[in-house]
């Protein structure tokens, strides 16, 4: 009984078996005859048989042009959304069609983006760009084997120092919107103090990782205050992570416990300012600025604005100096003057004139009167700073060559896209 | 006994005993049943959610892992370091020792691996450094498999809990090691080690980056076999792992045999740490391991700790992995339907397992139990 009943369903999944390969075959070959009669139906060949075409290791057309992307996250991820909405715009600028874009979703920053840059180079991509830090070498690592394929490590900082020219570097002037939003955060902290709320100006925050690119943005952000309220304080806790909701959270909670008003942060989740809002509707009075996207929607009263950058400024002239034949510069960085960066939306809680006050700041970052990292406004270990080396080629920093100050102004990825001001100015506090 | 059972209650509908045998091709066969139908139900739920032709999802995943040669060597080479993995998980296994602690276990292997990239780069040429990052990474994964392994021998503690409490140890030693050796500094990642002068990597061998991983990883599975099947200590462990007391009776140092298998399992696994780092990522962080240490321990039960038996068992789960990610991509589904239909698979690959190893008696009008 249970025999001849297994024997039914082992011929009946081989019938099915049969059937499905049988079909499929038919379909292959109509495909094939399709392609025969006519070249130019080749795009109507459905996609199974371009499946299977693509396992027998057939090449793409080598005519059309793809562009691969990298993301170390997904469209959760306010970072990666940036980067997909950038490349969205240079698409849509640009007139490529959605085959000619290949996205690769929640890729490591371990020998998985190595192998992904090399897969998308063997799908017949000719700029591929990864959108995180430590892609970086992996995909330098897949250019020196793909010389005919040019790899942009966007927020990466070691394209120049490269043997081979297939690479390059973008970042935006993130600095410039932090200092931005760090003008939105000085006027609310100024409309409390003046108001009696706030005595102490006391600012935190919540930083990813210790190096130049969190340095140089928690720096503007404080300077930003500064520029509005110059008796501010800051103290950075680091939570060792690009992206830790509950870490983000966590430090958000420690700052604001030691008594923080203004919560600013450089890591990509909503954690910070979902934990801000928490605080001031448990009747704290803590404000958050965010960064990536707008955090009004987890933070309705208490996000002032977030840092944003707009990736599509970079992508855009990148892609298109390609498409053009030109040149690729190494090292590719836009600010306000080219739409590189941006601040989101201005929150309900912002203080009056705050828009007014961001409109003038914006303007004289644009025609250069503005510098954010004048030397004037800080000081180091008590002393101004008049000379720093810019960059670093090896990690000792020893040897290297790179004046970043000139005419008392720090300039900043002017020598390369990524930031390098990694400097400990007074009134900042790394509490990790 | 039966009768009188019979008498006094009705027979159930269905009886289930353990079977004493079942011929390998029949046990082929109800595995590659279980497989299809995991596909059938897999297409199914494919075509209810996403409303896309199963056929063309399952071309894709197929695609996704063998579609070019670079593919293909990649879906090899992750294949050889699961395997070396599960190798390692069989001797501890066999011997009925729960040793979880593989993924500590590779993270050892490799960070001693990076180190001897790190620091020995200079003076030692590259052949005679990956024999030394092997041994190292041998020696710091027998260490880690040692520890559980001495403490239970001696004090008798649960070694379930021993090892993975290791694993914890091994992920915040990496994350040390990481700081240690970040470049730049701050940046949290340690990069691709020695990137211009390859010094440490695995040299091509016939064309192939990843030739080397399959020949050693090949010999390990040999070995592995001899070792287990054909030697005294292989048949000691096999004991120990049937019955202590036996083992006792039979004049078997049980505590020794213990410790020694126990070494030799992190060993080999310290081994495919070396591996990772040697010869595919050139870099160490806290996910080198990848949860593959976890996953090796499915690979090692489903082979019943015959190496042969793995090769096609993590070939398949790694085929399904890059299979699921290519489907992730071109359809532009979350992660989270591959993840399912990866699920889907196993629960019926694992499934099959019970119809192996049991028998189902229905109740029969004739009151006769057919026989199947």
């Amino acid at each position: 009984m249970k025999k001849t009943f297994a024997i039914m369903i082992a011929l009946v999944l081989v019938l099915a078996m049969v059937g499905c390969t049988a079909e499929q075959a038919a379909q292959v070959q109509q495909a094939a005859e399709q392609v025969a009669n006519d070249p130019a139906v080749q795009e109507a060949v459905n996609e199974a048989a371009a499946a299977i075409e693509a396992a027998a290791g057939e090449a793409p057309a080598a005519d059309a042009f793809k562009i691969g992307v990298i993301l170390v996250h997904d469209e959760n991820s306010g970072y990666d959304l940036a980067h997909i909405e950038g490349m969205q715009a240079a698409q849509a600028t640009l007139g490529l069609t959605d085959d000619q874009i290949i996205y690769k979703y929640n890729i490591e920053e371990t020998e998985m983006c190595y192998d992904t840059a090399v897969d998308l180079a063997e799908q017949g991509c000719n700029i591929i760009f990864s959108d995180s830090y430590g892609h970086q070498s992996h995909m330098m690592q897949a250019a020196a084997e793909y010389p005919d394929v040019f790899f942009v490590a966007c927020t990466g900082d070691t394209a120049a120092l490269q043997a081979n020219k297939n690479v390059a570097n973008m970042f935006p002037f993130t600095f410039e919107s932090r200092y931005v939003s760090g003008v939105v955060a000085g006027m609310k902290l100024k409309e409390l103090m003046d108001a009696g709320t706030v005595t102490d100006p006391y600012i935190g925050y919540v930083g990813a990782f210790p190096y130049a690119e969190v340095v140089s943005g928690y720096t503007a952000f404080f300077l930003g205050i500064r520029s509005i309220v110059p008796e501010a304080h800051m103290d950075v806790q680091f939570t060792n992570s690009w992206y830790d909701p509950i870490a983000e959270a966590e430090a958000a909670n420690a700052l604001i416990s030691k008594g923080c008003v203004i919560i600013g942060q450089h890591a990509d989740s909503t954690g910070a300012p979902s934990a801000v809002q928490a605080a001031q509707d448990a009747g704290k009075v803590v404000y958050s600025v965010g960064y990536n996207v707008s955090m009004l929607a987890v933070a309705p009263t208490a996000a002032l604005t977030s840092a944003q950058n707009n990736w599509g400024a970079l992508y855009t002239p990148m892609i298109d100096m390609y498409m053009k034949g030109e040149t690729l510069p190494t090292d590719l960085a836009k600010g306000y003057a080219d739409g590189g960066v941006m601040i989101s939306e201005l929150g309900a809680s912002c203080a009056p004139g705050t828009a007014e006050k961001v409109a003038e700041v914006e303007a004289a970052l644009k025609d250069g009167s503005l510098n954010v990292f004048d030397c004037s406004t800080f000081t180091v270990a008590g002393e101004a700073v008049t000379t720093y080396l810019g960059l670093d080629t090896d990690g000792d920093w020893v040897n290297d060559t790179g004046e970043a100050i000139a005419d008392g102004v720090f300039e900043e990825s002017v020598l390369r896209s990524a930031p390098y001001f990694a400097m400990d100015i007074d009134g900042i506090t790394k509490l990790n | 006994m039966k009768t009188i059972q019979k008498k006094e209650s009705r027979e159930p509908l269905l009886r289930i005993s353990k079977r004493d045998y079942m011929p390998t091709w029949q046990a082929l066969g109800v595995r590659l049943i279980g497989l299809v139908i995991a596909l059938v139900i897999c297409a199914i739920i494919i075509y209810a959610i996403v409303k896309l032709n199963p056929l063309k999802v399952y071309g894709a995943m197929f695609v996704g892992a063998f579609g070019t040669s670079k593919r293909m060597w990649v879906t090899i080479r992750d294949t050889m370091m699961l395997l070396c993995i599960a190798v390692g998980l069989a001797p501890a296994f066999k011997m009925k020792f729960w040793n979880i602690g593989a993924e500590g276990q590779v993270l050892m292997g490799g960070v001693v691996a990076a180190g001897c990239m790190i620091y020995l780069d200079t003076y030692v040429p590259t052949i005679p450094l990956i024999v030394i990052m092997f041994i190292g990474g041998a020696i710091a994964g027998g260490l880690w498999g040692w520890a559980p392994g001495f403490f239970k021998a001696k004090w008798n503690t649960n070694e379930t809990l021993f090892t993975l409490m290791m694993n914890y140890i091994a992920i915040q030693l990496t994350s040390y090691f990481v700081a240690l050796w970040e470049n730049p500094f701050g940046s949290n990642s340690v990069g691709v080690i020695n990137p211009n002068t390859r010094i440490g990597w695995f040299p091509h061998i016939f064309g192939q980056m990843y030739t080397l991983n399959v020949i050693i990883v090949a010999i390990l599975v040999v070995a592995m076999y001899i070792y287990l099947n054909y030697s005294k200590h292989g048949f000691e462990i096999a004991v120990v792992g049937d019955s202590e007391n036996t083992a006792r009776y039979a004049a078997i140092d049980v505590k020794k045999v213990i410790v020694r298998t126990m070494v030799l399992s992190g060993a080999v696994c310290g081994i495919a740490g070396a591996l990772a780092v040697a010869g595919a990522s050139h870099t160490i962080s806290t996910s080198t391991a990848g949860g593959q240490g976890f996953t090796a321990i499915i690979v090692a039960w489903l082979a019943k700790f015959n190496t042969f038996a793995m090769v096609p068992i993590s070939a398949l789960l790694v085929f399904l992995s890059k299979g699921s990610m290519e489907i992730a991509s071109r359809y532009n589904l979350s992660d989270y339907v591959s993840s399912m239909i990866t699920g889907i698979i196993l629960f019926f690959i694992l499934g099959s397992e019970f119809f192996i190893r049991f028998n189902l008696k229905f109740r029969s009008k004739k009151k006769e139990a057919s026989e199947s």
